[in-house]
């Protein structure tokens, strides 16, 4: 087996590096350009309906959604999601740590939901540097939402 | 009896599914690969990270074969491991490290061993946190109980034991969208050992018998969530007077297609190895396979 020369991985893996650190400086991230990214407040609530009929037939977790107000919760994760992303929404539903406390979340739940939430947005095509940012903003959350 | 033919057509119709949602429901990736010593980790060293996809309420396993080809030897590693509830990992390897350079120098010696080959039982024990979800990361403690299934030449070469067992700890953290909006992921690792090249020339040495502290760490970066490349060192002792022992590296790409395969390429560094022969740096090629369940 010949060697592969490790100068041409340290420049290959330098370029990749670099490139990375380009398209940061060039996407500086203002908050308005996530909430772009995720197709607005129409294209969140289509995520949002997504994720709906993806935890519907997730036996993970369906149990918990069973017999809630569906179009109530929509409207809320799609106006809080909005706005956690840095558009014009303001979210009128209850607080993380109060919706989520009786319902005793586990880890496995919350991995389940957090996976159904990455298909729905690869779904509608959101690229997964938006799909990273969005889970950075949530993920603050977990505490609140495992009642921890 | 009809009912009982219905119940096995049943169970062999249902079979596949339940087999494909038993993998886990940690995210993609969050099991690492599984390293050559058979903890989840990268290639080369151990990671904070449980292997397989085992979260909370689950259990999980993983079977692995990986071979590395250097300049002059072949490794070859066959491993398994089993998770509980992300909490507990244990995990079996057996390494085979083909001497086909040095036969001949060793047979000069009276010996006529081709091989160094070991077993190695590990315990992982995910101590706090979440390497996702916790600002400060995953923090992981362990033990590598190593033991020769051949000690000629280790023996040989000064090595003052033919067991021997490392203890670790170690802490990953995955940075979300950190680069260009990628998520990077970050492990160090801290190791007291006496093994020889990982133990396959044996425990302590006649230059050094004592446990020492190795730093051992990674940096790598998700393309998507399918990929991931990244580099990898790991210090090592220098135990034996014979020949000199030097540190390993290797960069590497990860493809994780979905929670049940995953294929690992890297290209390694592992330096001089066991060098009475003038063979030089052992660089070459990694690839390791690893199935979940
Ligand atoms: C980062 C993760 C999560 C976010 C951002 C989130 C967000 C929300 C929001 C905004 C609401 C509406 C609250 C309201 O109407 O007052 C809600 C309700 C709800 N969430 Fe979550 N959630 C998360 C994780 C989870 C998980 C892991 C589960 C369970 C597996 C879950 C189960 C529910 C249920 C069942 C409701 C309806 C409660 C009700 O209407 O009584 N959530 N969530």
């Amino acid at each position: 087996m010949k060697p592969i020369n490790p100068m041409t991985l340290t420049l290959f893996l330098l370029a990749v590096l670099t490139i990375g650190g380009c398209q940061t400086t060039n996407s500086a991230d203002p908050s308005g350009n996530l909430y772009e990214q995720l197709g607005k407040r129409s294209g969140i609530a289509d995520i949002v309906e997504d994720l709906l009929y993806l935890i519907v037939e997730d036996d993970r977790i369906n149990d918990h959604f069973a017999g809630i107000d569906v179009k109530e919760f929509h409207t809320n994760l799609t106006d809080q999601l909005c706005n956690v992303s840095g558009g014009p929404c303001t979210y009128t539903g209850r607080n993380m740590r109060e919706s989520h406390a009786d319902m005793n979340i586990t880890d496995t739940e919350f991995n389940a939901l957090a996976e159904n939430l990455i298909l729905a947005m690869e779904e509608n095509g959101v690229p997964s540097s938006a799909q990273n940012r969005l889970i950075e903003r949530l993920v603050p959350m977990y505490p609140d939402i495992r009642n921890l | 009896m009809r009912l009982l033919a219905l119940t096995i057509v049943a169970g062999c119709l249902t079979l596949p599914a339940v087999a494909s949602a038993d993998v886990g429901s940690r995210l993609w990736a969050t099991g690492g690969v599984t390293s050559i010593e058979g903890s989840a980790g990268g290639g080369l060293s151990p990671w904070a990270l449980l292997n397989g996809y085992a979260s909370d309420e689950e259990w999980g396993g993983t079977v692995t074969l990986s071979r590395a080809v250097t300049d002059d030897y072949s490794l070859d590693v066959t491993g398994a491991g089993l998770t509980w509830q992300n909490r507990v990992e244990l995990t079996f390897a057996r390494q085979t490290l083909d001497l086909d350079s040095l036969v001949f120098p060793l047979s000069n010696a009276g010996l006529d061993e081709d091989e160094l080959t070991q077993d190695i039982w590990g315990l992982k024990l995910r101590l706090i946190g979440d390497v996702l979800y916790s600002p400060w990361g995953q923090w992981s403690a362990g033990f590598q109980y190593k033991k020769n299934r051949e000690y000629a030449v280790p023996e040989f070469v000064q090595s003052q034991d033919e067991t021997g067992t490392d203890f670790y700890a170690s802490g990953s953290k995955l940075f979300f969208a950190a680069i260009a909006g990628r998520n990077l992921l970050v492990n160090g690792t801290v190791r007291a050992t006496k093994a020889n090249q990982g133990g396959l020339l044996g425990f302590g040495g006649d230059k050094n018998d004592s446990y020492e502290a190795m730093a051992e760490g990674s940096v790598s970066l998700f393309l998507t969530r399918q990929w991931l490349v990244g580099v990898e060192y790991r210090q090592k002792p220098d135990n034996l007077g014979f020949a000199k022992e030097e540190d390993w590296w290797d960069v590497f790409i990860a493809w994780v297609p979905d929670r049940r395969v995953s294929v690992t390429a890297a290209y390694v560094d592992l330096g001089e190895v066991a060098d009475i022969a003038d063979l030089g740096n052992q660089k070459g090629a990694y690839l390791s396979v690893q199935a979940s369940f």
